[in-house]
């Protein structure tokens, strides 16, 4: 489904040059569950955003179910966003001023959804993932684990490809970490494809592959099979 | 996407901060409202102007002396050269005139039945009263015989009719105008104020050679007169009466060609066009000055969308990462922008419009809202808000999304 070649991705900084990818060749296949860990400036966040689309790479080649992705207009981008990927990020992005069923809507309404539609599939995520009572909850009277929840019902709004997490445990504690984890696990299960990157040797545990990059290299890349 | 949800997520963005809101949009509302007022009280100037010149007759030629002939001006007075037979040969000579009104002027001291009012003395013929579209409320005028013979009959003004004898009636009474004794047979229907703050009821008029002899007369040579009313058979002539008439009298005081006129006449109909271009002028100056807050309500809705740009940056990064376009985030900024400015310009179109009544209401002065207020200032509201929220609304669009979303 992923295919990635050679991709670079090269920040100048005044006369230096740093490459936060120095030339990564890898595949994701549909279905997959993918960690990718590595110490900080690694370079994993930086794939992991130009995979999602929200950023280019100097160079390489990027294809997406055989799409060129590497050169998608703005537009382009914003729709492949929009339909194809799902984000989950380590501080939740809920905005604050919408309850956690107007954030689940959220991408919905950037698709062209009507109302009545999309209001029924969020009442219908947030029921997934545990959250039925509390739809009409703001992020703010909600705790860490339920924002983080919300933010992967709406990352799950639009049917998305592939469900692209970045420290997705990093703000929760050991137990709310243990039920985000198991909601990953029971969709991949389901066939939707998880990329996710992570510090924690838990989260990594649970995936079935685990890419590790150091300098913006992949330095290892092991399939387990069955999640630990 | 529905284009009508980024106005939704710019009327929520509204909405969250009601007090800023509105703050924002206070230029906008005291802009749009002196616009408002500042037009409409001009509109109300030019209305009273033209009432006020109107109220003076109709098709009128008003003939004064030149007093700035030659290379010193002289003292008003100095240089009366109006004569009666001036008038004689107007009324003579040229076609289509209504009435030729010779007037002798003078201010004096009445005194009747115990009580004392100072006022304007009018010599004038019965014409008079055709060429300054005048009417006798009770009594009559005058007649061309009495007025021949000088007889001292006095038509009144209904404010000096009022001061002198309040509600009663003043036909038949004797008055003393500086010592000389004169008779009341009229009284004038009344005018009210002119435009210009004159109580045009504040005269009496009498027969000009009453007025020339025992009035004025030891100031002035026996034939002179101060102004000569002429007015034309209709509006199409006006033009050429005038004409004609400076023709007779340039003939009647010898003027070879080349030389100055040494009168000067004065059509209403030119008079009211300058007075209400000047009253215009003036009112698009008053608009102009009222326009330049309206700018300062613009930049006020710049800085805030600037600070909201600023606010926002995580949640724009948010908006492009689940799918928004740069031309989403443009829009919805540039929606909120105009929305804000809209309703200011809605709250400043009434407060213009309850604010020129009241001033028109104070001010005893016709109140006249342009039909065109109201789009007006719905427009300028519009552009202020699309102008001052183009760099806010681009300024967000551009943001890279990841740096957006890293922002604290």
């Amino acid at each position: 489904m992923i295919e990635v070649r050679d991709l670079r991705k090269i920040y100048v900084m005044g006369d230096e040059e740093l490459a936060a990818l120095a030339g990564v060749t890898l595949t994701i296949e549909r279905g997959e569950y993918v960690a990718i860990i590595g110490p900080s400036g690694s370079g994993k966040s930086t794939l992991m955003n130009i995979l999602g689309g929200l950023d280019r790479a100097t160079s390489g080649d990027y294809r997406f179910e055989g799409e060129d992705v590497a050169h998608f207009s703005d537009d382009q981008l914003a729709e492949f966003r929009n339909r194809r990927i799902g984000f989950v990020f380590q501080s939740f992005q809920l905005l604050p001023r919408l309850t956690a069923l107007q954030n689940v809507e959220l991408p919905m309404i950037y698709a062209g959804v009507g109302v009545a539609e999309r209001r029924a599939r969020a009442a219908e995520l947030l029921e997934r993932v545990g959250l039925g009572a509390r739809m009409g909850h703001r992020p703010t009277q909600l705790s860490g684990g339920q924002q983080q929840r919300v933010a992967v019902a709406r990352s799950l709004a639009n049917r998305p490809d592939l469900l692209l997490a970045d420290e997705p445990t990093g703000a929760l504690d050991t137990r709310t970490s243990e039920d985000v984890l198991a909601l990953f696990g029971q969709l991949n299960a389901e066939g939707l494809t998880l990329a996710i990157v992570t510090h924690d040797p838990e989260v990594a545990q649970a995936a079935r592959r685990r890419i590790t990059f150091r300098d913006g290299l992949v330095v290892s890349d092991e399939r387990t099979g069955v999640p630990a | 996407m529905n284009p009508l949800e980024l106005g939704r997520f710019a009327l929520g963005a509204i909405l969250a901060h009601p007090m800023r809101s509105v703050l924002t949009s206070l230029g906008v509302v005291i802009g749009v409202a002196a616009v408002v007022m500042m037009t409409s009280i001009g509109l109300g100037a030019q209305q009273r102007v033209t009432q006020a010149i109107s109220g003076l007759g109709s098709n009128l030629i008003i003939v004064t002396p030149n007093f700035q002939r030659g290379p010193v001006s002289q003292a008003a007075g100095a240089g009366v050269s109006l004569r009666d037979a001036d008038a004689e040969a107007i009324r003579k000579q040229v076609a289509d005139v209504a009435a030729v009104a010779p007037v002798v002027r003078g201010q004096g001291q009445l005194a009747a039945d115990g009580a004392n009012w100072n006022t304007r003395i009018e010599g004038v013929t019965p014409e008079y009263l055709d060429a300054r579209d005048l009417t006798i409320a009770a009594g009559r005028m005058f007649d061309e015989r009495e007025a021949r013979q000088g007889r001292k009959v006095l038509v009144v003004g209904a404010t000096v009719a009022r001061e002198l004898w309040g509600d009663d009636d003043p036909i038949g009474r004797r008055v003393r105008v500086r010592t000389v004794p004169f008779e009341v047979i009229g009284v004038l229907e009344s005018k009210g104020q002119s435009g210009f703050g004159q109580d045009q009821d504040d005269v009496v008029l009498a027969p000009l050679s009453a007025v020339r002899s025992r009035i004025v007369g030891r100031r002035s040579r026996g034939d002179s007169v101060q102004t000569i009313y002429v007015k034309a058979a209709d509006e199409e002539s006006l033009d050429r009466v005038q004409e004609d008439v400076i023709n007779v009298l340039r003939d009647q005081h010898r003027i070879r060609a080349g030389e100055d006129d040494d009168f000067q006449t004065q059509n209403m109909a030119s008079i009211l066009a300058a007075s209400q271009a000047a009253v215009g002028t003036f009112t698009v100056l008053l608009a102009a000055v009222a326009g330049v807050s309206l700018v300062v309500g613009g930049v006020g809705i710049m800085n805030i969308m600037l600070v909201a740009v600023t606010e926002r940056t995580r949640e724009i990064g948010l908006r492009m990462a689940v799918g928004a376009k740069r031309s989403h985030v443009l829009i919805q900024f540039a929606l909120e922008s105009v929305a804000l400015s809209l309703v200011g310009g809605l709250i400043g179109l009434a407060i213009g419009v309850g604010g020129a009544f009241l001033v028109a209401k104070l001010g005893d002065w016709p109140a006249a809202v342009p039909a065109w207020a109201g789009p007006l200032a719905l427009g300028f509201s519009v552009a202020v808000g699309l102008l001052f929220g183009a760099y806010p609304s681009w300024r967000a669009a551009r943001l890279d999304p990841i740096e957006a979303l890293r922002r604290e």
